[in-house]
């Protein structure tokens, strides 16, 4: 599904290397989970698999079912199937969660040469997502995660993919600011929709997550490189031990 | 102090062009505002009130030629079920206007009102005169001396349907001048709208008079001819528990000058004026507002956005100015600009001038780009940047056309300014 292969990450404005050769294969209807130490590269990766502006790739090559990915435009990557939940979820006054979904929706759909979801089908759909996700009407209506809690902004983002479908779906420490309720209904909404033809990156510090979302692949990243890569074994060995001891061992 | 030689010649050449209508009831009130204007001397470009608005265009004997611009669309509130009254190049438009009259209410012309009417002689002119201190408004005089049409509009009583007026402009060098009065007596309410580029230079003059209780609800959109001109004046009066709320839509036109001079002189009154422009290239848009507060329990609101791309400018002069007696003022203003890129730019000159001690004031003023990081939430869910970029830019704009109260003229302002916003997609 999604391949990365030495992928070399600087920053635009600085001469600062932040990736530096990240090599990861996330095949369709499996689970890998990135973990690694503050400041070692996640969000940095999950950043510009989903094109966002401030980075250049200096080398390397990422293809999302064998297609150049990092050609295209942030919107154009959404079409093609990339979803980032996003680690610290973006407040826009002004514009209604709603109308921004809707927007979305439609606009993927007409990339990709879809009809447009007619307004009542789009309603019956996100009622019932949000439903599931306990996300009240009254959210749905203001704007886009606007005083929102931390936790409730994570469920909306969850929200978001369901009512996207992407093919590969980026988390980014989508389980940080959630209560232990709200983390059994976000891992119900990821693993709802687990299926053989989309893949997952999980990007999280805590075993507890993945107790809900059962990886296929632990993947350990440290100073912009993945270092090590295991079974859900290797998740509880970081939960008990820390990185020390596999930093020790690789670097 | 003796008015400087060029300004005597260019005020006398612009009195020179125009004609005084004569053998009304207003009469006495042209030659006080003629003499008004020969005191003041019209603005030039050294007068500080003036700074960043060039007024020469405005004051010039002849006005600059305008060409037509059509939407394609019809008047923005079209949809309205409303009292229309129509001006073409700034002469009352019989044919096309409605009947003028409805219950609670009476319209007359300025031109034809030759009957003399006691309320409007108590307001012709006296607004204005009000406003012209602190700060000296000399276009607004030379209105009430030569304007030669519009409407005096008395409200008894509750009036439900929106007294519509709509200003076609026809020909290409026309410059029309309309001063209009509104008087709405104790207890009754009444909603002006206003919508249309008028003529190739504008210069419009509206004086209010809210009594205690009234209300007076006003939704304007100027005209998109983009090489239009306009010198606008709202000056209202608000009496005990009155309520004013004026919005100000602008899309395009090459010059537009935007006075609201308000006095609360009623305790408990509640004043709002809004504005919303977007501008693209050569346009430059300028809100200039005045509010006194003279009572008790006043609240005052001035919400302004400017969107501003490729080169445009946008100017704000907002003033509160609470007198020793008006305690327990609430006033609030803020004016914001979106510069769409680096050539567009926004100069704004917020002022607060407070004499009692009981009262809270705020006002801020900002200036900055669309929010990148919004853009690329956006983005990331597959929304093209263009879009994106509307859909940040109407939220921008929502502060001020939330001001609007009903909800189907805040929607047609609205598609007005998608349709301004869809234009730009290439
Ligand atoms: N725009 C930027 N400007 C300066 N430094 C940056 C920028 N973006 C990332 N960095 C740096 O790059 C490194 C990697 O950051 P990144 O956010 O990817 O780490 P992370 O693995 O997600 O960390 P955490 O677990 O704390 O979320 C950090 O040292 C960070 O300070
Ligand atoms: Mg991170």
């Amino acid at each position: 599904m999604l391949e990365i292969k030495n992928l070399h990450v600087k920053l635009e404005e600085e001469d600062k290397q932040i990736l530096k050769g990240v090599n990861l294969t996330v095949e369709a209807g499996k689970v890998h989970a990135i973990m690694g130490p503050n400041g070692s590269g996640k969000s940095t990766l999950s950043y510009v698999l989903s094109g966002r502006d401030g980075y250049e790739v200096t080398d390397g090559e990422v293809t999302l079912e064998g297609e150049d990915v990092l050609e295209l435009e942030a919107e154009e990557r959404a079409a093609a199937g990339i979803f980032l939940a996003f680690q610290y979820p973006v407040e826009i006054p002004g514009v209604g969660n709603m109308t921004f979904l809707r927007t979305a929706v439609n606009a993927q759909r007409k990339a990709r040469g879809e009809e447009e979801m007619s307004a009542a089908d789009f309603l019956k759909l996100i009622r019932a997502k949000a439903k599931e996700l306990k996300i009240d009407a009254d959210m749905l209506k203001r704007p886009v995660n606007v005083g929102f809690s931390g936790g409730e902004k994570k469920r909306n983002e969850i929200l978001q993919m369901a009512m996207l479908e992407p093919k590969m779906c980026i988390l980014d420490e989508t389980d940080s600011g959630l209560d232990v309720d709200a983390m059994k209904l976000v891992s119900e909404g990821v693993n709802a929709l687990r299926s053989e033809d989309r893949g997952f990156l999980v990007i999280t510090h805590y075993q507890r997550l993945l107790d809900h979302i059962k990886p296929d692949v632990v993947h350990i990243m440290y100073d912009g490189r993945i270092v090590k890569t295991g079974g859900p074994d290797l998740a509880l060995e970081v939960e008990n031990n820390g990185y020390a001891d596999i930093l020790a061992e690789v670097v | 102090m003796a008015l400087p030689q060029l300004k005597i010649d260019a005020t006398e050449a612009r009195i020179a062009a125009l004609e005084l209508p004569q053998g009304g009831w207003a009469d006495g009130a042209r030659r006080d505002a003629l003499e008004r204007v020969r005191a003041m001397g019209l603005p030039g470009t050294r007068d500080e009130y003036w700074k960043y608005t060039d007024p020469r265009s405005l004051v010039q004997a002849d006005a600059q030629t305008a060409s037509l611009f059509d939407g394609g669309d019809g008047p923005i509130f079209a949809e309205i079920d409303a009292l229309k009254i129509v001006f073409t190049d700034g002469v009352f438009d019989a044919s096309e206007s409605d009947d003028l009259s409805g219950e609670n209410l009476t319209i007359e012309r300025l031109a034809e009102s030759t009957a003399d009417l006691h309320w409007a002689r108590d307001l012709y002119g006296v607004l204005e005169n009000n406003g012209q201190a602190p700060v000296q408004r000399p276009l607004a005089a030379l209105n009430t001396a030569f304007a030669n049409d519009g409407v005096l509009i008395h409200v008894t009583g509750k009036v439900e349907k929106p007294i519509y007026l709509i200003y076609h402009h026809r020909s290409e060098n026309s410059d029309a001048m309309l001063h209009h009065l509104v008087k709405v007596e104790q207890g009754a309410s009444v909603t002006l709208l206003e919508s249309g580029p008028a003529a190739a230079r504008f210069n419009t003059c509206m004086e209010v008079d809210v009594a205690d209780d009234a209300e007076f609800h006003h939704v304007r959109a100027q005209g998109r001819d983009h090489e239009r001109r306009a010198a606008t004046h709202v000056f209202g009066r608000l009496g005990t528990e009155s309520v004013f709320k004026s919005f100000t839509l602008t899309v395009n036109g090459v010059l537009t000058r935007n006075e609201v001079v308000l006095e609360l002189t009623g305790d408990d009154a509640t004043a709002h004026v809004a504005g919303a422009c977007v501008g693209d290239g050569e346009f430059h848009h300028d809100d200039t507002v005045f509010i006194t507060h003279d009572a008790v329990n006043c609240e005052s609101r001035q919400v302004f956005k400017k969107v501003l791309r490729n080169g445009a400018t946008g100017v704000f002069q907002g003033k509160i100015l609470v007198k020793p007696d008006a305690q327990k003022t609430d006033g609030y203003q803020i004016s914001q600009s979106l510069l769409l890129d680096g050539d567009s730019q926004f100069l704004a000159k917020p002022e607060l001038e407070i004499y009692a001690d009981d009262v809270a004031c705020s006002h801020g003023s900002t200036s900055g780009a669309i929010d990148e990081e919004a853009l690329f939430y956006l983005r990331s869910r597959g929304v093209p940047a263009d879009i994106a970029t509307n859909l940040l830019t109407l939220a921008f704009l929502a502060e001020a056309v939330d001001e609007i109260d009903d909800e189907a003229l805040g929607e047609a302002i609205v598609n007005r300014i998608e349709g301004w916003l869809d234009r730009r997609i290439g």
